[in-house]
């Protein structure tokens, strides 16, 4: 009986990989354990063992194909005397990858890559776009402003040699060597605290936790060293630098790797934080973090890394903290969100419209500078708000959003805010748990329907 | 234990000793005054008096030069003296006052001088180890031949951050040198009663990080075992580590009733060990100075005081408006 070997999952957020090389041609006998072929990740270049004893009837995917969605069928293993090409054909039906599509695409993948209506643009109409990941605008934000200054260095578990464990660094050791691109050992609170020392010296470190989760461990130097140091002092000296890294819900990692800390670091005088949505959100405000004399918590999401977003072709690109960007107009309801929560809330505003019911939508950008003005204005219109994260719902982002809206514009509500969060509950790992602790675009559109009384 | 009376050393001029005795006078003063100001009510909140340790950070002081960074805990008030920060700042900082280093926003534990490189006055016991290898980085990595002097007590030598940054300070020779202020006590547990370690600079062995023991109560031996780590750093051999032991006289802050250990051991330590009796001995015994030149000095530092705690009474608290400035700098400071 042949078997099929599938394209493997070999990061949790992984959707598609290159096959790099094939270790075994067709007609070598593989037994479990036996490396078959090099793959290429998102993160990383693994090793992809066979599991089942045979002979490698036909390689399927040709090496170097970039792009293999996970599950496709990339090689068929046969028994002694099966014929090759019989079982290559039967097996073609399964193969097509347009088969498991429809299932493949989740509310997060679905989210609309092109902006919608953008009412104050980040930069000028004739200027040339070009399509980027998220993951390509971090890196070029950090190698623009370490090619423009000298004392911008970027430091984290390996961020240099491995190329950053979610190749966020990729080729930035190789530009600007070991003095600046630093790998550390494993030591979160260490490795803060020094960076912040190297900050009070005068430098601009650029810090990268593997992910947010990580920083618990170092979180005393970020608010008790780095945030507090310029009032303390008497405006002497602070801490000029970045701390970023992924954040939030990955994908079936658990409870101890699956958590927004926006609302946490947003409580922080002291600190400014970001998260951004799209690629030029990254970019542009990668730029402005790095040239802050402030600490600044740069919040990205791995989910996001792989998602491209015309980024402007510019020399010098970057966006202002405090500065929301109305991603979608409407007059109904308003939706407020930031980071990947602006899936949901775009996903949900497409779903709305369907419907009769127009949103607008506003990407929040920054959390500390918060744009509230925005806010204020959009619901002043709407008379109506949803708040829309991945984080828990108690001392959530939404709820001090509600908490100003309802001081600021009482007047003006027609109905309730609600704020869209997180189950409260640790992130489980069971497939169809973990999709009902998250968020979805849907409970989004409930609530915007309760809000407007439909 | 060393002699009781230490002899003068023939290569130490009367105009250093002259100044190690001024210069551990004023602290002791300085604490003394600060003491009674903290009794009138007019200094608040936590205030960790460095009564006994004097001659560690005057030692270190001599072996340092200008330009090499210092960085330490709360009991932070020698060290800025010692580093040459106005007396006056200071105790109107211990006030809450508008002429303090802090504008009153820091307090005790919290003061900072750039123009000093003061980098801090930090409460979180050992959080000032990892910065101060930071500062050392920041100096490594322009390429200039600067050393941080990095305190710590025996408390916080039991933080693991002392041992991350120790990693990470010896595998990127980092010109930073660690003085562990042995003062016996952490807060009222004494180090026997916290580690079985027999001594703590050789836990840098780990790390393979040279160090060695030093006796705090003597400010010449101090500024020996300062010269040769500072030696080391400079020459690009990475850390060192001096654990110096010392005596803290007064309680943890002013709050402490110092139930955990005998008045006669505070005693028989003032006695026999007393930092600035050993100096004054010397200066007399080897017919440096006369009792009334050492008459005068005191006389002059008690002046520096007064004008100091005066400052501080006279000094406005800080403005409202300060409650929000300093939070986030406009551009790079």
């Amino acid at each position: 009986m042949a078997t099929e070997i599938l394209m493997p999952a070999l990061s949790p957020t992984m959707e598609e990989g290159t096959l790099a090389k094939w270790l075994v041609k067709e007609g070598d006998t593989v037994s479990s354990g036996d490396i078959m072929a090099e793959i290429e990740t998102d993160k990383a270049t693994m090793e992809f063992e066979a599991v089942d004893e045979g002979i490698v009837g036909k390689i399927v995917i040709a090496e170097g194909t970039e792009g293999v969605k996970v599950n496709d069928v990339i090689a068929i293993l046969v028994e002694e005397g099966e014929s090759v090409p019989e079982v290559s054909a039967a097996s073609a039906p399964a193969a097509v990858p347009d088969a498991a599509e429809p299932q493949a695409a989740p509310a997060v993948a679905a989210a609309p890559a092109a902006p919608a209506v953008d009412t104050t643009p980040d930069w000028p109409a004739d200027v040339e776009v070009k399509s980027t990941t998220i993951r390509e605008a971090l890196r070029d934000a950090m190698a623009e402003e370490m090619r423009r200054d000298e004392d911008v260095f970027l430091m984290g578990e390996e961020v240099a040699e491995y190329q950053g464990a979610y190749k966020i660094s990729q080729g930035l050791l190789d530009e600007f060597g070991a003095k600046r691109v630093i790998d550390t050992p494993i030591t979160e609170h260490g490795f803060a605290g020094i960076a912040t020392g190297a900050a009070f010296g005068g430098l601009k470190p650029i810090v990268e936790f593997m992910t947010f989760n990580f920083a618990m461990q170092a979180i005393d130097h970020l608010i008790n060293s780095a945030a507090k140091t310029l009032y303390m002092s008497g405006g002497q000296m602070g801490a000029p630098m970045v701390f970023r890294g992924p954040n939030g819900a990955a994908a079936r990692v658990g409870a101890q790797h699956s958590q927004d800390y926006a609302a946490w670091y947003m409580q922080i005088p002291g600190l400014k934080v970001v998260m951004p949505y799209s690629a030029a959100d990254a970019k542009g405000l990668m730029k402005t973090a790095i040239r802050d004399p402030n600490p600044v918590i740069f919040l990205e999401n791995e989910i996001m890394y792989g998602k491209s977003f015309d980024v402007p072709v510019m020399d010098d690109f970057t966006i202002p903290f405090g500065k929301a960007k109305i991603e979608r107009a409407g007059d109904d309801v308003t939706i407020v969100s930031f980071g990947i929560g602006m899936t949901y809330a775009l996903a949900a505003a497409e779903k709305l419209a369907e419907e009769g019911i127009n949103a607008e939508v506003i990407n929040l950008r920054t959390l500390r500078p918060m744009d509230t003005e925005t806010i204020l204005a959009s619901v002043r219109k709407t008379n109506r708000c949803v708040t829309v994260e991945e984080g828990w719902p108690q001392g959530s982002v939404g709820g001090y959003i509600s908490g100003v809206i309802m001081q600021e514009a009482f007047d003006y509500l027609d109905a309730p805010v609600i704020t869209c969060t997180g189950k409260d509950v640790p992130m489980p790992y069971a497939a169809n748990l973990e999709k009902h602790a998250l968020l979805t675009a849907d409970e989004v559109v409930d609530a915007c329907k309760k809000v407007t009384y439909r | 234990m060393p002699p009781k009376k230490a002899a003068a050393k023939p290569n130490v001029s009367a105009e250093e000793l002259l100044g190690h005795y001024r210069e551990m006078l004023l602290i002791r003063r300085f604490e003394e005054k600060a003491g009674q100001l903290y009794g009138m009510g007019l200094i608040g909140g936590f205030c960790h008096l460095y009564i006994g340790q004097e001659a560690v950070v005057v030692g270190l002081e001599a072996a340092a030069d200008e330009g090499d960074k210092r960085v330490t805990s709360y009991r932070d008030h020698g060290h800025m003296l010692a580093c040459g920060m106005d007396p006056k700042g200071i105790m109107a900082e211990l006030t809450g006052r508008e002429g303090g280093f802090s504008k009153g926003k820091g307090g005790s534990m919290h003061m900072f001088s750039k123009e000093k490189h003061f980098y801090g006055g930090h409460g979180i016991v050992g959080a000032q180890v990892p910065l101060g290898a930071g500062l050392a980085f920041s100096d490594k990595y322009k390429g200039n031949d600067r050393v941080t002097f990095t305190y710590f007590g025996d408390g916080a030598a039991n933080q693991g951050q002392v041992y991350e940054t120790y990693n990470m300070a010896q595998l990127w020779d980092l010109p930073v040198v660690f003085v562990i202020e042995n003062n016996g006590y952490a807060m009222g547990t004494s180090v026997v009663r916290s580690t079985k370690s027999p001594s703590l600079w050789e836990r840098g062995a780990a790390y393979g990080i040279k160090g060695e023991e030093v006796d705090g109560m003597n400010v010449l031996a101090v500024k020996e075992a300062g010269e040769r780590a500072v030696a080391h750093c400079r020459a690009g051999k990475g850390p060192y580590i001096l654990e110096v032991k010392t005596y803290r006289y007064r309680g943890h802050s002013m709050s402490d009733p110092a139930k955990y250990r005998t008045r006669d051991e505070v005693q028989k330590m003032r006695d026999e060990r007393d930092p600035i009796e050993q100096v004054r001995d010397m200066l007399l015994t080897g017919k440096h100075a006369t009792e009334d030149d050492l008459k005068a000095i005191d006389k002059e530092i008690k002046a520096i005081v007064n004008d100091a705690a005066e400052f501080s009474k006279e000094s406005p608290e800080p403005a409202l408006e300060e409650l929000w400035t300093d939070i986030y700098a406009e551009e790079h400071v």
